[in-house]
């Protein structure tokens, strides 16, 4: 596997380079130094348009809310890395960021088989991580001080989802998941849940195949599951759902919040209509004091929000309300310090309140199922609520 | 175990496997062609094959954007793109040739191993910079044409897609073409000479630069049609799609024994059918102890005992005599 190191390497790079050139904008401040707000999150690959949304709604925020900071002196800057939804390049980004000591919060991951190492680096100098899209419950399961989420995880996200597929009678369900932590975690906790429910579990398959699907399905078709369930992303999830239709499968489709990106149906088109998808984070139009965030985004990036983009935008404006509270001295405030206030912080924001638990939990998130509505990629966000819930984290387990 | 599900299922999975084995098989004849006769891997054949997809997608969706994709008919339209996508990959063969491997033809045998592996890394993110710049995507789709999906019902269990069809068809033309006219054209023979006997065949009055060419024309040509294909088939591409099934794809040549055309093409169909049969049969068999991610691991345990015992591979390995 040389082509994965040299290519690592490479990125580690190019990311250093992106990352030493002078980013944002903002008055020169008096000298009190910079303050940098990381980002990270696929920015290519497969899974970069959700990605891009993690780093264009922090920068949106950042440049919103940074005035209080900049008046007492600071300026305030986004530093993107990319860690192309991969783990080693994800703890290679964070080690780089641990190194710079302007950088005081993280606003990051997609993908929780990056973020669990990454945030074993961020640790090591209690750099404070926010994440407003990773589900796994290891993530906050850790009790660490310095990692949070403003999104629900996937102990509640399965059982959300296996418990509508009961609500809606369905008799049997055949699962695949792509062998990642986030992909099998949440596809594990729909299949134990099922089983309680009384759905029959036909088969519980992992692959990391990405484009010839046949000889998995051939079995699903043969065993002819009412459900088929997909715990991974959409970049495999849609070509396998496409392929699935195209080899005669009927039964009703299913997946967790992974398959929450447009480029699903871009990928996947009529045959995803009518799928089903459980979500951690509502879509932008369905949060009632998103509206003006998304117009503005529309405005200034010329595209609809991704999911987890209004989620990024209150981790930031949350990151950045506790830097102000770390700084009031009109010191530069410390990683410690951060890494303590975020937890104390009450916000309001876009997505509904925000506040953490004592292991950095959303105290009460929200999650959904919905419904596609369209295979016109434009029309992601009429996708249909058909169930909404909010519901508190499961307490810390001793 | 279900053992009426195990055989109901089996002629479906000898199809996806015989499917897959073909397009391994077109992708392996652009290894071995180039073996044959320079007795080196060609690594970038990989994005070769990928590039072949790429322009092909590339043109039906800019068909598709003029409104052409409906209105002319599909044959036709396959037929031009799969000739596009042979000459795009056969011209990108022939100048890899030209600029990474003929300067370094003296060199230690290594060498140009080393420069095909660059060459496979820069053409994997020359790809990649030009799609993000052109359209801003990573992942490209085939656009679905509705004929191609249509399923032919053989029984209640089995049945098989109009591209399905045109993939073995077009697998199994080009194979009888290549056969042709390796063995019964004038520049067929050339070719073996110059894989039997590079200085023998130059005082025959053979081009041996040219004949060499022409084998990287050849064999790309093959490759980007594979690509083809494989868009049609399988529907999403991405810069880096062409990494692991040329990896097989050259696995399966030196099942078959490199340097040996039929052999390419019975290594790659042993290969597809392991790996189908792996991957729908596993779970089934061992009762889900392991799954179809190991299905990899399953023919690739196979292929190392067939190397154990057929070192030279399934047909035997063909190079040239040294004297």
């Amino acid at each position: 596997m040389k082509a994965t190191v040299t290519r690592s390497v490479l990125t580690v790079c190019a990311t250093l380079a992106i990352a030493l050139l002078p980013f944002g904008s903002g008055p020169d401040a008096q000298g009190k130094g910079t303050i940098k707000i990381a980002t990270q999150s696929p920015l290519s690959g497969g899974q970069a348009a959700l990605g891009e949304g993690i780093k264009l709604g922090t920068q949106l925020a950042v440049e919103k809310y940074k005035g209080p900071l900049e008046k007492m002196g600071f300026k305030v800057d986004v530093v993107p890395f990319d860690d192309q939804a991969k783990p080693d390049v994800g703890v290679a980004n964070a080690r780089n960021m641990i190194a710079d000591k302007d950088i005081v919060a993280v606003i990051g991951h997609l993908n929780s088989g990056v973020a669990i190492p990454s945030s074993d680096v961020y640790k090591e100098v209690s750099l404070a991580m926010i994440s407003p899209a990773n589900t796994n419950p290891t993530v906050t399961d850790r009790n660490y001080p310095n990692v949070n989420r403003v999104c629900g995880r996937d102990d509640v996200q399965g059982v959300v989802g296996s418990e509508f597929a009961a609500g809606q009678k369905t008799k049997s369900v055949y699962i695949v998941h792509d062998k990642t932590t986030y992909g099998q975690g949440v596809a594990e906790f729909f299949r134990d849940d099922a089983k309680k429910k009384g759905i029959e579990v036909l088969g519980f398959e992992g692959t990391e195949e990405k484009s010839n699907f046949d000889p998995i399905l051939t079995p699903i078709r043969a065993k002819n599951p009412a459900l088929v369930y997909f715990g991974g992303i959409y970049d495999q999830g849609a070509p396998f759902f496409k392929q699935a239709r195209e080899k005669g499968l009927k039964s009703k489709f299913m997946g967790p919040d992974g398959m929450d990106s447009s480029d699903l149906t871009k990928i996947a088109g009529k045959a995803v209509v009518g799928m089903y998808y459980t979500s951690a984070a509502g879509p932008a139009s369905a949060l009632p004091k998103a509206k003006g965030f998304v117009e503005e985004y529309k405005k200034k990036f010329g595209k609809n929000p991704e999911p987890y983009a209004a989620e990024a935008y209150d981790a930031a404006a949350i990151a950045l309300k506790a830097l102000e509270a770390a700084a009031k001295g009109g010191k530069a405030p410390s990683r410690e310090a951060v890494a303590a206030e975020i937890r104390k912080v009450k916000y309001s924001g876009i997505t509904g309140d925000i506040e953490f638990d004592g292991k950095g939990d959303r105290k009460k998130a929200n999650y959904f199922v919905l419904e596609v509505a369209s295979d016109n990629p434009e029309k992601w966000g009429d996708n249909k609520i058909v169930k909404q819930l909010t519901i508190a984290a499961p307490a810390a387990k001793k | 175990m279900d053992l009426q599900l195990l055989v109901a299922i089996f002629p479906q999975v000898l199809l996806d496997g015989i499917i897959l084995g073909f397009m391994y098989a077109l992708i392996a004849l652009g290894y071995t062609m180039v073996y044959g006769v320079l007795e080196f891997i060609n690594f970038a054949h990989s994005e070769i094959f990928i590039f072949g997809a790429f322009v092909g997608v590339e043109l039906l969706l800019g068909l598709k954007t003029a409104g052409l994709l409906e209105a002319w008919p599909w044959p036709l339209l396959l037929l031009g793109v799969l000739l596009a996508g042979m000459m795009a990959s056969g011209a990108l063969a022939v100048t890899i040739e030209r600029v990474a491997y003929r300067p370094l033809r003296g060199a230690p045998r290594l060498i140009p191993l080393i420069s095909a592996i660059g060459m496979s890394f820069f053409l994997q993110d020359v790809i990649r910079l030009f799609e993000s710049l052109w359209r801003n995507a990573f992942n490209l789709v085939y656009p679905s044409m509705d004929p191609l999906n249509h399923r032919f019902e053989l029984t209640e269990t089995i049945d098989i897609s109009m591209k399905s069809v045109v993939v073995i068809v077009a697998a199994l033309l080009m194979l009888w073409a290549l056969h042709v006219i390796v063995n019964r054209t004038k520049i067929g023979t050339a070719i073996r000479a110059v894989a039997e006997d590079q200085a023998a065949a130059s005082l025959m009055g053979i081009n041996v630069n040219r004949i060499i060419s022409l084998t990287f024309l050849i064999g790309g040509a093959m490759g980007g049609a594979a690509g083809v294909l494989f868009g049609v088939q399988y529907s999403l591409i991405n810069p880096y799609t062409g990494f692991i099934p040329g990896l097989k794809a050259f696995t399966a040549a030196v099942l078959g024994g490199i340097g040996n055309i039929p052999g390419a093409m019975l290594g790659g169909i042993v290969l597809g059918l392991l790996e189908a049969f792996a991957a729908s049969y596993m779970s089934l068999l061992t009762g889900g102890a392991f799954g179809a991610e190991y299905k990899d691991i399953f023919a690739f345990s196979v292929l190392i005992l067939i190397l154990i015992f057929r070192p030279k591979g399934l047909l035997g390995e063909v190079v040239r005599e040294r004297a």
